[in-house]
């Protein structure tokens, strides 16, 4: 193998730690419309605050001056996800439930109006600028040839994929096995039937939102630590990739979240590795336009039949 | 069978694993009134929905005067000639009566942009048409002094007469209802009985009836299909209809 | 007291605490290569604290607060309508009306400060704005989040067309209309056969792309640094500046014989705001009683029946869609020529999301609504300097209140009323047949 096949596996590992975190956030988006069949599109902001709690957290520690990085990644997640888990809480209670019976567009509205709120909350709460930790966790695993390129897999990225394999895993049988799993599924399946059968379907869908949130919570813990550079408008486009790879699988699905994370961070590596970063953006939004057009189901998806 | 309006052979469809109407077979000749009923769930509204182009038949053939249109999209049915009305009345709830009725004249006007920004002498006549034609309608459905009420206002029997009214200012010459009487009392029934015998007498529509009300069916029917679950199971004039033992079986049961 | 409720007070004041805790609470410093967390400075402790008391006994209270607010709320829309009414129930009035109002947009300008022309301009080209975006959104109920790409597509057509071709604002103004309503059009084309909420999220997209393109594409575009010196509209070929740019051009003031003054620019571009938003109101109001602004509220009302009418949606789609860039382009247009520097900066998702508040605001489908939100989001924030901090905030919060408590807006869409034959007999009033169509 050349020095090309080593730059290639390198977009890939690349692609595919952008492509997990995506998968995480894509799961709040695909969860919460097979339940209410709405785009929350305030999740990418509740993205967000989970990194500036995260950061919050390890800055403390590290102020009280604990250095177990063990110690810091597992209470940085603990109360990000607490948080974060209560604003997608909050955001539903207050934006969503009181329209739950009206029309989609007037829902969409509420969202984006959520998204805005929030995403300037943080920004009075903690300035526009860019806020920078140094990293805790260097190093990697390197191979390659001795001399010409390198490819690296960070300690970091194997982090990444550790936490976003056992989130999933989490989750699928919470999904699978729980009671509280079952009526999330009987919910996705007929709203409006499973409350009939006694279910409190509001709960579940603050449920639903809670999990988004934590998982949410999850990528914004990662990628701000990976990134080590947070802002209040990150967001915005993280949201957008995260919707991209849940429509890319099929909205709706959860598998399909996770591969169309996966396949969108891939391509986005590709492009940034081979053509040009500034275009990568480009790239994502051309795939979502192309999935919506010649498959708007997505890869896993199940087709929609138009109720007449 | 040239002389045939609509002409349905070996119609299927099938969603998934469900085959919901399986190798139906429908005549229609010009100036009937044909009904088509079933036990719920039988595949009526599906037929009905692959006729009008909102669904793509798995299989079969569907012949409007002659012309395949299986596969034409719906809102090219309708300017055939096709218009139908819905289960749970589908009506522009937040536009009034009177905009109702001119929106469904909207093929038959001068849509052109310019002729309507400058007001032009064609454009004037063609909506001065449209109004015409809505308010006679109004007035066949009794609903003149509420012309300005918005739709979704209306008390519901009225949401169903305005709904033919809708159908009827496009000039078809199929009219497909799909359980107009539904939700309507006795005497709403009797009037709409007679609202449909009157578009055959006057205006020269045929029309294709699904309904449950079968005082309404035997009264106004000159034929009759019956399915159950997808399949045809007879068809006839409605005395024959009556008497059918299978007919009676589907409804009441096996047994 | 049994209308006190414990329980959910406590909850939703913890919650709010929990919410506020370490982001309101806490305040990210960087020191040195590291990053501090610091308590946040009193006032935020204090609006923390206050929050927290104003939620708890808001949700104690719960109970007879919401009787109050039914109370409210009820009285609220009747005095509107009232005076709507009122103020529109006869032709005479209302063509006399909008004279007055017409006369007094244009004499009001010698008399006020520079400052408040311009600020004026800006809440115009809001205006057009809010009012073609109405079209896509109110109308058409198609939520298009990428307008500002076809604002941008205006304002760098004049930009560029000039820099390139030395074409002037006139003839710009219609191609800067045309190439946005041409972009609407080959956009629109594929996305519009989504449904609702995907449509506006691959408009958001669209909208995106174009900017992305317009800050990387710094061979023709400038580029982040954008396009400067970008002149201002003329006067049948007189110009405003001090002195003419064009070899052969007399100046405004030299052509009439006085004495030149920087004012006289910012009142032309004011006039010439109000001229094209009176254009749009005409145009936009003919539309909605055309056969065309018909099937367009007929599609948002409810697609499937239309299609069952013979309408075909993907073309209704479209004309809403390119017809609404095309107020865009000329929008953008005007803008480049006012700004005299156009760059990406200005066509961010934000400048989208102020429209659509503008549009959300005001009711969806309501011409007089939008622009009296228009000008309400646009000269609001300059009076309370303090208050532009928080406009974004306040902006969203807006938006999530009004689909909560009155999505039909501040003032929502009225029905036309159109006489029928037999009611006018029935009144006994003679009415030519000709006024028919005048009505409908």
């Amino acid at each position: 193998m050349g020095d090309s096949g080593f730059y290639l596996i390198q977009q890939l590992l690349n692609g595919l730690t952008i492509g997990s975190t995506y998968a995480l956030i894509a799961i709040g988006y695909t969860m919460v419309y097979g339940i209410i069949g709405m785009i929350n599109f305030a999740h990418g902001e509740i993205y967000m605050i989970g990194s500036y709690i995260a950061f919050a957290v390890l800055a403390a520690l590290a102020m009280m001056g604990i250095d177990s990085v063990s110690l810091m990644l597992v209470s940085a997640f603990v109360i990000s996800i607490i948080i974060t888990s209560t604003y997608g809480y909050a955001v539903e209670r207050v934006a969503y439930r009181p329209l739950r019976n009206s029309n989609r567009l007037i829902a969409l509205i509420s969202a984006i109006g959520m998204s805005i709120f929030l995403q300037n909350y943080v920004r009075l709460a903690q300035g526009s600028r860019d806020i920078a930790m140094p990293g805790m966790i260097s190093g990697g695993w390197t191979f390659g040839p001795e001399e010409g390129f390198h490819a690296t897999v960070s300690y970091m990225q194997l982090i990444i994929f550790a936490v976003t394999f056992i989130a999933m895993t989490a989750l699928t049988l919470f999904i699978s096995r729980s009671k509280m799993g079952r009526a999330c599924r009987a919910c996705a399946e007929d709203l409006g039937m499973t409350g009939l059968l006694g279910i409190n379907t509001h709960q579940i869908i603050s449920i639903t939102f809670v999990i988004g949130a934590a998982l949410a919570a999850v990528a914004g813990v990662l990628l701000g630590m990976y990134y080590g550079v947070i802002n209040p408008h990150i967001g915005f486009m993280a949201g957008l990739k995260a919707f991209t790879a849940a429509v890319l699988g099929g909205i709706g699905s959860i598998p399909g979240a996770v591969l169309g994370g996966l396949i969108l961070g891939v391509t986005e590596a590709f492009t940034a590795g081979y053509f040009s970063t500034e275009y990568k953006d480009v790239v994502a939004f051309s795939l979502l336009v192309l999935i919506l057009l010649f498959r708007p189901s997505g890869i896993l998806g199940k087709p929609e039949v138009e109720k007449v | 069978m040239s002389e045939c309006l609509l002409d349905v052979s070996d119609l299927s469809m099938r969603f998934g694993g469900l085959l919901a109407v399986d190798q139906m077979a429908l005549k229609i000749r010009p100036g009937e009134i044909v009904s088509m009923i079933g036990p719920n769930g039988a595949g009526k509204t599906t037929v009905f929905n692959c006729l009008t182009g909102f669904y793509q038949a798995t299989g079969g053939s569907v012949q409007y005067k002659g012309q395949a249109i299986e596969k034409v999209p719906g809102y090219k049915i309708a300017r055939l000639g096709i218009v139908r009305t819905f289960q749970n009345v589908r009506l522009f709830k937040g536009m009034t009566v009177l905009e109702n009725l001119l929106v469904a004249q909207h093929r038959h006007l001068n849509t052109g942009l310019l002729a309507g920004l400058f007001k032009t002498p064609g454009y004037r006549r063609s909506e001065e048409k449209a109004m015409a034609r809505s308010e006679f309608w109004l007035d066949k459905v009794g609903l003149t002094e509420f012309a300005n009420r918005e739709a979704g206002n209306l008390a519901y029997g009225q949401q169903r007469r305005l709904e033919i009214a809708r159908c009827m200012v496009t000039q078809p010459e199929l009219l497909m209802l799909d359980e107009p009487a539904a939700g309507l009392n006795p005497n709403e029934t009797a009037e709409l009985d007679q609202l449909i015998s009157d578009l055959r007498r006057d205006h020269g529509v045929t029309v294709l009836l699904i309904e449950h009300d079968m005082k309404l069916v035997m009264d106004i029917s000159d034929r009759i299909y019956v399915i159950n679950q997808g399949r045809p199971l007879a068809s006839g004039v409605p005395e024959d209809i009556r008497n059918n033992p299978e007919v009676i079986r589907a409804y009441l049961g096996e047994g | 007291m049994k209308s006190l409720r414990y329980t959910p007070a406590v909850l939703s004041a913890v919650v709010l605490l929990v919410l506020t805790s370490l982001m309101m609470g806490v305040r990210l410093e960087p020191s040195g290569v590291g990053l501090k967390v610091s308590l946040a400075d009193p006032s935020s402790l204090f609006w923390i604290a206050a929050g927290v008391a104003v939620v708890f006994f808001f949700q104690l209270f719960r109970a007879p607060i919401d009787q109050g607010l039914s109370g409210i709320k009820q009285q609220l829309p009747s005095i509107n309508a009232a005076k709507l009414i009122k103020a529109t129930e006869k032709k005479e009035a209302k063509t006399l009306l909008i004279c007055f109002a017409v006369a007094g947009l244009m004499i009001w300008p010698f008399f006020v400060s520079r400052g408040a022309v311009d600020l004026a301009t800006l809440a115009l080209i809001y205006v057009m704005l809010g009012l073609g975006l109405n079209i896509v959104v109110g109308l058409a109920g198609l939520l298009d989040l990428g307008y500002v790409g076809f604002y941008a597509v205006g304002a760098y057509s004049y930009a560029l067309l000039n820099q390139y071709l030395g074409l002037d604002f006139w003839s710009s103004l219609v191609l800067g209309g045309f190439l946005a309503a041409f972009f609407g059009f080959i956009l629109g084309f594929p996305v519009l056969r989504l449904r609702g909420d995907y449509l506006a999220i691959v408009t958001l997209g669209f909208g995106e792309i174009i900017r992305i393109l317009l800050n990387n594409w710094t061979t023709l575009t400038g580029g982040p640094n954008g396009i400067s010196q970008i002149p201002k509209p003329t006067l049948f070929g007189l110009e405003f500046g001090r002195r003419a740019k064009e070899e052969g051009n007399v100046p405004f003031h030299e052509y009439f014989g006085i004495d030149y003054s920087s004012e006289y620019k910012v009142i032309f571009l004011y006039i010439l705001a109000v001229l094209l938003v009176i254009a749009t109101l005409f145009v936009i109001n003919r539309l909605l009683r055309m056969p065309i602004g018909r099937a367009w509220e007929a599609l948002r009302e409810d697609d499937i029946a239309c299609r069952s009418l013979g309408l075909n949606p993907t073309a209704i789609k479209l004309s809403a869609f390119t017809i609404g860039a095309a107020f865009a382009g000329f929008a953008g247009t005007f803008f480049a020529a006012r700004q005299g520097f156009i760059s990406p900066e200005s066509f961010t998702f934000i400048e989208s999301a102020i429209i659509l508040a503008i549009v959300v605001l005001g009711g969806m489908g309501s011409q007089v609504g939008v622009i009296l939100a228009a000008v309400i989001m646009t000269v609001l924030p300059e009076f309370a300097r303090e208050f532009q901090e928080y406009r974004m905030l306040m902006f969203g919060l807006m938006m999530v209140c009004m689909m909560v408590w009155r999505p039909e807006g501040l003032m929502p869409m009225k029905r036309p009323h159109i006489k029928t034959k037999s009611s006018r007999s029935e009144s006994g009033s003679p009415v030519k047949t000709a006024s028919l169509a005048e009505s409908v």
